[in-house]
């Protein structure tokens, strides 16, 4: 079962050689159970930080985070995790990747079992035939596509994705788009998607929230309106492309680049900033 | 297969060959260089000798071996988990190592008198322990985070971490420091049993025959300790195909 998700008011910072790094700032966020949000946002703006206080990885200094109303404290099994980097386990087939999770999570499940729900995720990816193959024989995108079924393999409520398909190009991407996708349609799972690129983020999420830079909080937000089963051509329709200016927009904005939220040289970017007002519809975004 | 094996056999044949020669041509005597024909009576005369003492030097370098295994992978798991460790531990392993070890073997001898297996053992492994401690804590240390977050965020122990991906992934560099460890204790070994003889061993027989100036014996012990050297090198090439074969990813071709 879906689970949902809310971010209530998180603050977080490291603490670096010279003092503390606040790298989240008041920031909130809700992931109704079932739905697929994706965050976008500058580098290093620290994304990845929240995913990891979803995952339970880490606590927040101040603020929640909750999963179906209750607090994460501390990681919890129905949370499947996938990254840019597929870290597969070299030694292992590509059957026995997929089951590293059922292993921790799901004991009681017979070998049998266990062997059975991941070739039905591999063969849902169209991996069928390769599990017996060591990752070290995949391509970039066949291991990425691993990875994503390792992920899910013990059904989890939550689905993080920490831009798993950043490393790729450009065409395996959008084949994992599609097969992402349909894994959406035949997996139960709330989604969150950290990502860098915005057609990815209008092509799988619901929802799309662009963060300003650090300490980052939630700037904007985005119902994306395609219909609910996509396909690839409808994130090059108009509409969606409206959709894309608007968030690329919000990231400027949040980059600092108009609004005069300039950080070191101004000289040069101030011109963008008379041709083209901001399409503000969010009052964080000056702070 | 068959030219796996050939290959190699006519390798040594023509090295055997050449070595003869060579002393033939330069009508070298046998204390400046035995030839191969002088060496297999050598061998033959005190073949008895040669398997006792060769099962002597055999099984101390393996345990010091086992020994340098057991606590060079624990010292490499304490600087591998904790940076503080590391910081505490290095500087004082560098420094062990630095010290020549036949400067330890009269320590070792005055420490434990008489107790001559346990000298021999414990130079075999005090030689041989650091590569291994150093390549497991690499091994460890450079672990990238999202390994261990995937099963953590699963509510996985540290140790099940460990276990599953942290010790596997660590064993390509483990088996690469076992190979440089298993040279080095047959060197540990051998430097016991020649510095402080005592009566067993392929060193004290090296060292009974430069007493009796018996030089082909001398030469005859020299290929001995190659033969078991690539015995027990291969040994090891064979653990590391049998556990962490599959980081050879041109075998899988």
């Amino acid at each position: 079962m879906p689970a949902s998700v809310e971010i209530e008011n998180v603050t977080h910072a490291y603490r670096t050689g010279d003092g503390l790094l606040p790298v989240l700032k008041d920031l909130s966020l809700t992931i109704p159970a079932g739905e697929f949000t994706a965050v976008v946002g500058p580098s290093g703006c620290g994304k990845s930080t929240l995913t990891r206080l979803v995952a339970g990885l880490m606590k927040p200094d101040t603020g929640r985070v909750m999963i179906d109303g209750e607090q994460v404290s501390s990681p919890r099994s129905s949370v499947g995790m996938a990254f840019q980097n597929p870290v597969l386990l070299e030694w292992r087939t590509v059957l026995n990747n997929v089951i590293l999770p059922l292993e921790i999570v799901a004991k009681n499940l017979s070998s049998k079992q266990k062997q059975q729900r991941a070739e039905e995720l591999l063969s849902m990816v169209g991996l069928e035939g390769f599990e017996s193959k060591r990752p070290s024989e995949l391509s970039g995108g066949m291991r990425q596509r691993v990875s994503l079924c390792r992920s899910l393999a013990h059904r989890p409520e939550i689905l993080i994705l920490d831009e798993p398909f950043g490393a790729l190009d450009a065409f395996t991407r959008e084949d994992l788009w599609q097969i992402m996708r349909d894994l959406c349609k035949q997996e139960n799972f709330t989604g969150l998607l950290i990502t860098h690129d915005l057609r990815e983020s209008i092509f799988l999420a619901d929802t799309v929230v662009v963060l300003s830079d650090r300490p980052a909080t939630s700037q904007y937000k985005l119902e994306v309106d395609l219909p609910a089963d996509r396909n690839v051509e409808q994130i090059y329709s108009t509409a969606a492309v409206d959709m894309l200016a608007t968030l690329r927009k919000q990231i400027e904005i949040a980059q600092g680049r108009v609004e005069g939220k300039v950080k070191g040289s101004v000289e040069g970017k101030t011109d963008r900033q008379a041709e083209s007002p901001s399409p503000q519809t969010d009052t964080t975004a000056g702070s | 297969m068959l030219r796996k094996i050939a290959v190699p056999v006519i390798a040594l044949l023509v090295f055997t060959l050449l070595w003869e020669w060579l002393v033939w041509f330069k009508q070298w005597p046998n204390y400046k260089m035995a030839s191969p024909s002088d060496i297999g009576p050598a061998f033959w005369k005190y073949k008895a000798l040669f398997f006792e003492y060769g099962w002597d030097t055999l099984w101390r370098t393996v345990a010091g071996l086992l020994l340098a295994v057991v606590v060079g992978v624990f010292l490499g798991m304490l600087m591998g988990i904790s940076r503080t460790l590391r910081d505490a531990l290095y500087p004082i392993l560098v420094g062990f190592n630095a010290i020549p070890k036949a400067t330890v073997v009269p320590v070792l001898a005055l420490m434990f008198v008489g107790q001559h297996d346990m000298n021999t053992i414990l130079i075999a492994f005090m030689i041989s322990f650091f590569p291994i401690a150093v390549s497991v804590s690499i091994g460890l240390s450079t672990l990238e985070p999202e390994y261990r977050d995937i099963l953590r965020a699963l509510g996985a122990s540290r140790l099940t971490v460990f276990w599953k991906i942290a010790l596997p992934k660590t064993l390509p560099e483990f088996f690469g420091a076992l190979k440089v460890s298993v040279t080095l204790a047959f060197i540990g070994t051998n430097l016991m049993e020649i510095v402080e003889p005592h009566g067993r061993g392929l060193g004290h027989l090296f060292d009974s025959g430069k007493i009796n100036a018996d030089y082909p014996l001398m030469f005859a012990v020299l290929i001995a300790l190659a033969i078991l050297g690539i015995l027990l090198y291969y040994a090891v090439v064979y653990l590391e195909k049998v556990f962490a074969g599959w980081a050879d990813t041109q075998a899988t071709d």
